[in-house]
């Protein structure tokens, strides 16, 4: 249990997905500008991780890995070549499916996530996330636990950057900074902020 | 663009069109490849080809795809593309792609490329796709080579691993500025880029969100 915590604050704060690693920049600061849309990204990111990163790993474990045919027969067939391949169509399937389901069941949570859950297939943050998971060795608990936990440090990241644009854009900025360029010096200091994380071991 | 002249769709990405300061494509990679100028060329390589033959291969079956499944069909071509890069890396390169670790992979989601491919390999020809691609590959090339110069230089001293500045830890002068390999540098490198790309060519600047009226003096009643 201690190890899952500290899994997943680990997740959240040090190794956030957004500010340390600048996974899922594109939308980051594409859709930043409002708190209301940030919030049903965030939580579009949190959700759609929590389900495919565990599904990546039981297919990588039970498929793609060198040995993982065994019980096919196949003892030395090694797939995990097809990862991305694998990882990118199982992310678009998954948002695909999620999105009827939710628009036949939860229809409130669909509208408010409407336009964001197709926008979340080609969020860096996702594959990454499924990529790091491959790369770390996680077991199938440890997976749903860093998927949940890496969409919650990005959400937190994105909400928190939108609230700082929603007051930025009061203040009379330099011309040739307007924009995007005072976004990118914002979350520079927040990432500096983020950085005191860094020298927490759990 | 049906006429634009190759030279025109070659070059205008690089600094009028900029795929990273002003279309916002692509920014994942750009910040977390920089902090040194070996991985930074190899990333700009690997990219330029992805857009490159990922445009020309999406443009020669545009007219075969059905519209609905475009999506699934570009984002095929283009993990086949990433996946073969990432196999040649690591055969010929495998320090190196070591050090770039994910982020190989994570160029599938880069926005430049399926931005490309949707937006201009499904209306146009091979040759002008290929070379929007290259354009394109460029243009995020520069701007990264511009960040990782300044990071790898005040950051650690040294330039593709030879050291230009003699560090004060090796007996040097320079003492390095870690700082700049540190991730929230490359934020501000970038900031400032765009800052200064937008004084040269002042039609890239974006218009305020919010206008202060001017003050006005009335009469109270």
């Amino acid at each position: 249990m201690e190890h899952y915590i500290s899994l997943i604050l680990k997740a959240v704060f040090v190794e956030n997905m957004a500010l340390a690693f600048f996974l899922g920049m594109c939308t980051f600061l594409a859709i930043s500008k409002k708190i209301e849309a940030a919030t049903g990204l965030g939580i579009a990111v949190v959700v759609v991780l929590t389900v495919t990163v565990p599904v990546n790993n039981l297919l990588y474990n039970s498929v793609l890995r060198e040995g993982a045919l065994d019980w096919a027969g196949l003892p030395n067939v090694d797939l995990s070549f097809l990862g991305l391949l694998t990882y990118i169509g199982v992310i678009a399937a998954i948002v695909q499916i999620m999105e009827m389901v939710l628009d036949k069941y939860i229809p409130a949570l669909y509208a408010a996530l409407g336009v964001f859950l197709p926008l979340i297939t080609v969020n860096c943050a996702i594959l990454g996330a499924s990529l790091f998971m491959v790369e770390r060795d996680y077991t199938f608990g440890e997976s749903v636990v860093y998927g949940f936990g890496a969409g919650l440090g990005w959400a937190l990241a994105i909400i928190a950057l939108a609230g700082i644009r929603e007051k930025l854009k009061y203040s009379d900025v330099p011309e040739g900074l307007r924009g995007l360029g005072i976004t990118f010096i914002t979350v520079g200091l927040m990432s500096l902020g983020f950085m005191s994380f860094s020298g927490i071991s759990l | 663009m049906a006429d634009a002249s190759a030279k025109q769709v070659l070059f205008e990405p690089i600094f009028s069109n900029n795929p990273i300061a002003l279309q916002i494509l692509g920014i994942c990679s750009a910040l977390a490849v920089t902090t040194s100028m070996n991985v930074t060329l190899v990333m700009c390589a690997a990219v330029i080809a992805v857009t490159a033959f990922s445009n020309l291969a999406v443009s020669l079956v545009r007219t075969q795809i059905p519209g609905s499944i475009r999506i699934i069909v570009q984002m095929t071509i283009i993990a086949s593309l990433v996946i073969v890069v990432d196999q040649v890396l690591k055969a010929y390169a495998y320090e190196i792609s070591k050090q770039l670790s994910v982020f190989v992979g994570l160029i599938i989601t880069n926005c430049i490329v399926m931005g490309r491919a949707e937006g201009f390999a499904m209306k146009n020809g091979p040759w002008l796709s290929f070379l929007d691609g290259v354009g394109n590959g460029l243009g995020y090339s520069v701007l990264l080579i511009f960040v990782a110069f300044f990071r790898e230089l005040l950051g650690a001293g040294s330039l593709f691993g030879v050291s230009l500045m003699p560090v004060v830890n090796e007996g040097g002068w320079y003492i390095p500025n870690g700082l700049l390999l540190l991730p929230p540098s490359a934020f501000f490198i970038i900031g400032l880029a765009i800052w200064g790309l937008r004084t040269w060519k002042p039609e890239q600047v974006e218009e305020p969100d919010y206008k202060m009226s001017r003050h006005v003096a009335k009469e109270a009643f």
